[in-house]
């Protein structure tokens, strides 16, 4: 029988190890992980890499995660927010590194990991300081960079409903990168609202299909907005 | 001298987007062109974090904290609006599916390069968002920026000094005193505030500015 529904948020991300690479799901506060990744803060592991669209807001969620101390480096599109001050703190003394990548090509880069793709070529930044070093190529008259796959050991997701498949539904906007980053990590947790019987999601309505995702915790309603 | 308000150009902007056009609306100054979309044309605002459909702001008290914009700001959808990952909402932009995306700017130049994401100085810290992807996938890429700097220089230039969002990009540019296109024959000047010459406002542009020829 299969059961990826794990009874807490403790359990689920147990045996994450120091100096994984991790997804994190969210534009803003919309599928932000925040029960998971307050559980990770928790558990203590440290000198991770994040990829993730944004850096945090305020002091819970990402930045809490930051202000802790457990990031050695951050992929994001857009670290600089009106109260990014944890992470504008941490990058100004030198304690973070920053690769600043473009959000598409963010979310392409973990498709492509996802779905074994060795890298491809993007319109999008080139000749930008973010394509420099580089190679390019001119395909049918146009300019190119090459872009690679974002691998990660663990990808921590917000979803809104599933069964004990892993089968997912995702709620409005809070669905973004969640989808792509659930296909790209070796160990996919994904917190959800609502936990429902195998067979109750309209097989036509599910959004990531459960052979992407590993572990399943139940979080309830939107906690926090973050 | 007379200038264009934030909104005057928003209309400005609005009144030139077709009826049936798929748009994008970049942070900051471009989101006020929603306020001014003519309510006869159907036009559908694409939203980066994966919205098709965005409508106007929701009344106080009917926010969903799960239904925002690229500014992270409550919204709401229109009736034929969907929602999609952020893969889709890029191949969106990449593939060169949305008709029209309105971006701010720090500089763009003659040739239509587009400087709007990193100041480059030492102290920044830079922010790309969606801007890259944009530039180079909307079929035409509309700017809306103040004409001068706050020190009187002006944004449309030579070459940008700052790093480059996108080369050779923009189509249009919207400022507080005239409506420029970028064309491969150099700048056309389409519309201008009341009561601006056109030699004043090529002196306040520093770059060969052209009239434009008929309608």
């Amino acid at each position: 029988m299969i059961n990826k529904i794990v009874a807490s948020v403790e359990a689920a991300v147990a045996d994450i190890k120091d100096g994984s690479t991790i997804l994190i799901g969210g534009f803003g506060g919309p599928g932000l992980p925040v029960a998971l990744i307050d559980a990770l803060i928790a558990q203590g592991a440290r000198d991770l890499v994040i990829v993730s669209n944004n850096a945090g807001s305020g002091e819970t969620g990402l930045a809490a995660l930051l202000k802790a101390r457990r990031v050695r480096k951050i992929l994001c599109s857009f670290p600089r927010q009106a109260d990014s001050y944890v992470f504008d703190g941490l990058y100004r003394a030198g304690e973070i590194e920053l690769e600043v990548v473009p959000q598409g090509n963010l979310a392409e880069r973990i498709r492509a990991a996802g779905a074994g793709i060795g890298g491809f070529f993007t319109p999008t930044g080139y000749g930008t300081l973010l394509a420099e070093g580089k190679e390019t190529r001119e395909i049918d008259g146009r300019q190119y960079v090459f872009e690679s796959p974002i691998h990660a050991d663990v990808a921590l997701v917000r979803a809104d409903r599933a069964d004990r498949w892993g089968n997912l539904t995702y709620r409005k906007a809070a669905r973004n990168f969640g989808p792509v980053m659930a296909t790209a990590a070796k160990c996919t947790i994904v917190e959800v609202r609502e936990v429902v019987e195998l067979g109750a999601i309209d097989p036509e309505a599910i959004v990531t299909p459960g052979i992407f995702v590993q572990r399943v915790v139940k979080v309830g309603g939107m906690g926090r907005t973050a | 001298m007379k200038r264009w308000s934030k909104d005057e150009m928003a209309a400005r902007v609005a009144r030139d987007i077709p009826d049936g056009s798929y748009v994008n609306l970049g942070i900051g100054l471009p989101t006020l062109v929603a306020n001014h979309l003519p309510p006869d044309r159907e036009i559908v605002i694409q939203s980066e974090n994966g919205v098709l459909g965005a409508g106007p702001s929701p009344a106080k008290g009917e926010e969903d904290p799960e239904l925002i914009n690229a500014g992270k700001q409550p919204i709401t959808l229109l009736k034929g609006g969907a929602f999609f990952h952020h893969a889709d909402s890029f191949a969106m932009m990449r593939g060169g599916h949305l008709d029209y995306c309105v971006l701010g700017a720090f500089q763009v130049a003659v040739n239509g390069d587009l400087a709007n994401w990193h100041t480059g100085t030492p102290d920044a810290i830079p922010a790309v968002g969606g801007a890259m992807d944009l530039a180079i996938g909307a079929k035409r890429v509309l700017i809306m920026m103040e004409h001068l700097t706050k020190t009187g220089e002006s944004k449309i230039v030579p070459a940008c000094t700052y790093p480059l969002t996108g080369m050779g990009c923009v189509n249009r540019v919207y400022t507080d005193l005239a409506v420029i296109d970028i064309t491969p024959q150099g700048l056309v000047v389409r519309d201008c505030v009341d009561g601006l010459h056109f030699d004043e406002l090529q002196r306040l542009t520093g770059v060969p500015l052209r009239r434009a020829e008929g309608p």
